[in-house]
């Protein structure tokens, strides 16, 4: 992977007289977290090969205001709201597609409300319409036979109510999809959601990423399919903590759909 | 003398639901201590969501073995009130089994469903005692309903028990008559008032038991039993409002009332969005005075502090809750032994609004007793819990939120007290001050790019 890939801004568009097809929102997590930025560089690649003339915003990007508002601080959240809708509206974007769930929720459902109106789109919505659309394909099988479980994120899922895109991605894989006992509206929890990735867990007698994790390991599946950067990263240190590294993988969808085809 | 008990029924019946009604009342005056919240839009979607998970029971079958089991009730419970009716009707004018002449042939239909459903009734309230008290159910076994809670569950059970067990006995004594009244063996005036009326698939197995007795013995079984049930019932209804039972009226609002938005959006606080716009309006005039005639408002709090700040549909929802523990049961937090458990943040909000509620009965208004729902109720321990994965709202058979609640107060912690914990209050401090919540540079959002 060391070719570069091609990932322009809004203002450079905006610089040649262009609007961007869609706004890549990549969020902090995606941005700064080294795991992350695997997911973020594995889907721009899946943009650039399916031609999507897409963009981002670079360094005037900030925080949507999520976890500060999830853990209380309206205020904060409010700010960073106001002025990402300020840069936004600026731009006059009209469509946005994130690989995080929490972005997603906060910039479809919450922002409307305080002048911010987009089309916002998760990225495994994003995927499915473009191998629906034709304009990007998948092959070789290289998933072919493995067995995949699906975690739920809690803000894809329950709270806005999209399990099927995920999961027909990994049907386009060829693979098999091996449901855990709690799924789609039962998921349980990575335990990061609520501002939790930033702070340790109150007492108790587990942590809850091992608790899912076991679950997924139950599955007996390879591979472990996550559509959320803070899932990742919790199922990934639950995979460490249940001595299983090697054994079983954490993948981001993108990542799932690029590797199969060599990207 | 000869309207006596038609005078005495007339008085229960009159004063136990105007009793029940004045605690209603009461309720309703509790409910309005909160703030007003607008859902008053999208009524057909409304209409639609209480006829199918109120009426429908939609979400209560998601668990096959209490769903069944709660559907007989439920059933049982709505039809046999139609027998209720007559037995109310029957009290006033003195008459016995008054439909029956209407009816024909459909009255012995009619009292047949009444004795299954009864029947299917007394099962499946066994089954619930044996779930409760025998197994071993973990949503039954937590701290929260230690004590009362745990009793009055029992209660309504027994209560429901011996309401079952009175109508049936009052059958087959009946039945008794009538079969004796058939023969000719009883042929009193007292005797012939009881109408050769009624089908009796269950309690025709329990009359035998009563075979060769008197009349007189027979009606006086008859007749407790009679008077006991409708009593038992009217004792019931008042039962309610010191129970958690109350769901078998308040669920219909509470899912009508229900949050349609998408789970994952919470509220946009007005007061901080004015503050905000302020903030950034750069014409705006920090050393402004007030605008005239708002000099002397006191800001309402941001966040809850106490069930003053929650507003009227949250506090529904306490009423509402029935403590099945269904939320309990999928919450992350409680599955790994945390404090936090969402029934408990729904019974103590109750427990705190009957508080506030009984101190306005006695002293005419609220006095500050120096307790909140915060902290003398639910400890920040139980808040900061909370993944905020909407477990326990999608668990709710009724639509009760207890996540809104959680959120109120912590936005009380963080606005009104600064009291976050040290490392949220990192992660606020890294977006205010670099616009990520590590402390990354924003202008180097973009570095990932060039890396390989």
């Amino acid at each position: 992977m060391s070719e570069t890939i091609k990932v322009p801004t809004v203002a450079e568009f905006i610089a040649q007289g262009k609007q961007p097809e869609v706004l890549f929102w990549v969020g902090c997590s995606g941005s700064f977290d080294d795991r992350s930025k695997k997911i973020t560089k594995a889907f721009v690649k899946l943009l650039n090969k399916a031609g999507v003339d897409f963009a981002v915003l670079g360094a005037e990007e900030s925080c949507t205001g999520d976890p500060a508002k999830r853990a209380g601080n309206e205020f904060l959240f409010q700010m960073q709201a106001m002025m990402n809708i300020e840069v936004l509206n600026g731009y006059e974007i009209k469509r946005i597609v994130t690989a995080c769930p929490h972005c997603f929720n906060t910039l479809k459902n919450e922002y409307p409300e305080l002048g911010g109106s987009y089309e916002v789109i998760h990225h495994t919505s994003f995927l499915k319409d473009l191998i629906a659309t034709g304009r990007l394909t998948i092959e070789g099988g290289k998933f072919k036979g493995k067995k995949i479980t699906y975690h739920d994120p809690c803000y894809l899922g329950r709270a806005n109510e999209i399990y099927e895109a995920p999961r027909e991605l990994i049907e386009k894989l060829d693979a098999a999809l091996v449901e855990m006992k709690r799924s789609k509206r039962n998921g349980l929890c990575c335990g990061a959601g609520g501002a939790q990735m930033f702070k340790d867990a109150e007492p108790g007698d587990k942590e809850i990423n091992i608790e899912r994790t076991e679950e997924a390991i139950d599955t007996g599946a390879d591979i472990i399919a996550a559509a959320c950067p803070f899932c990742n990263t919790m199922m990934s240190d639950g995979i460490k903590g249940s001595d299983q590294e090697g054994k079983i993988e954490v993948m981001d969808l993108a990542e799932l759909i690029a590797n199969a085809d060599d990207l | 003398m000869e309207y006596l008990s038609n005078l005495i029924f007339a008085v229960l019946l009159l004063g136990m639901v105007g009793f029940f009604a004045m605690n209603i009342r009461k309720m309703i005056r509790n409910i309005k201590l909160g703030k007003e919240v607008d859902r008053s839009d999208r009524k057909s979607e409304r209409w639609a969501q209480m006829a199918r998970i109120a009426l429908g029971q939609s979400k209560m079958v998601r668990r096959p073995i209490a769903g069944f089991l709660h559907v007989i009730v439920y059933v049982g419970f709505v039809i046999i009130n139609i027998e209720v009716l007559e037995i109310i009707i029957d009290g006033l004018t003195g008459q016995h089994r008054i439909f029956s002449p209407f009816l024909g042939p459909v009255y012995d239909i009619l009292i047949a469903t009444f004795e299954i459903l009864a029947f299917l009734v007394l099962v499946s309230v066994i089954v619930f005692l044996i779930r409760r008290n025998v197994l071993k159910i973990r949503r039954f076994l937590a701290r929260e309903l230690k004590g009362w809670p745990k009793d009055d569950a029992n209660y309504i059970l027994y209560f429901e028990v011996v309401l079952m067990g009175l109508f049936l006995t009052m059958n087959a004594t009946d039945l008794a008559i009538q079969q004796g009244v058939q023969a000719g063996t009883f042929t009193s005036e007292a005797a012939l008032h009881y109408v050769n009326a009624g089908s009796f698939p269950i309690s025709s197995w329990m009359t035998p038991w009563y075979s060769g007795l008197s009349f007189d013995t027979l009606h006086i079984i008859e007749r407790t039993c009679w008077w006991l049930h409708i009593a038992g019932i009217l004792i019931f209804l008042n039962y309610l409002y010191w129970s958690k039972h109350l769901h078998i009226m308040l669920a219909f609002p509470n899912v009508y009332l229900a949050k349609l938005t998408p789970k994952g959006q919470f509220t946009n606080m007005s007061a901080v969005t004015a503050e905000v716009k302020l903030m950034m309006d750069p014409d705006a005039d920090p050393f402004a005075a007030p605008e005239p005639g708002t000099e002397d408002e006191v800001p309402a709090s941001l966040g809850a502090n106490d069930i003053f700040d929650l507003n009227q549909v949250q506090l529904l929802n306490a009423y509402t809750c029935t403590e099945c523990g269904r939320c309990t049961d999928e919450c992350p937090a409680n599955i790994t032994g945390k404090l936090l458990s969402p029934r408990k943040i729904m019974m103590d909000t109750r427990d705190r609004l009957e508080e506030v509620g009984a101190i306005i009965n006695k002293e005419g208004k609220f006095i500050d007793d120096g307790k909140k729902l915060l902290n003398d109720y639910v400890s920040p321990e139980e808040l900061w819990a909370c993944t905020t994965c909407n477990a326990c709202v999608e668990a709710c058979p009724i639509g009760i939120d207890p996540l809104s609640i959680i959120m109120e107060m912590r936005r009380y912690l963080v606005l009104e007290n600064s009291a976050a914990p040290t490392e949220l209050n990192a992660m606020m401090g890294n977006i205010e001050n670099n616009g990520a919540p590590w402390p990354y540079n924003q202008m180097d959002r973009l570095n990932w790019a060039k890396e390989n």
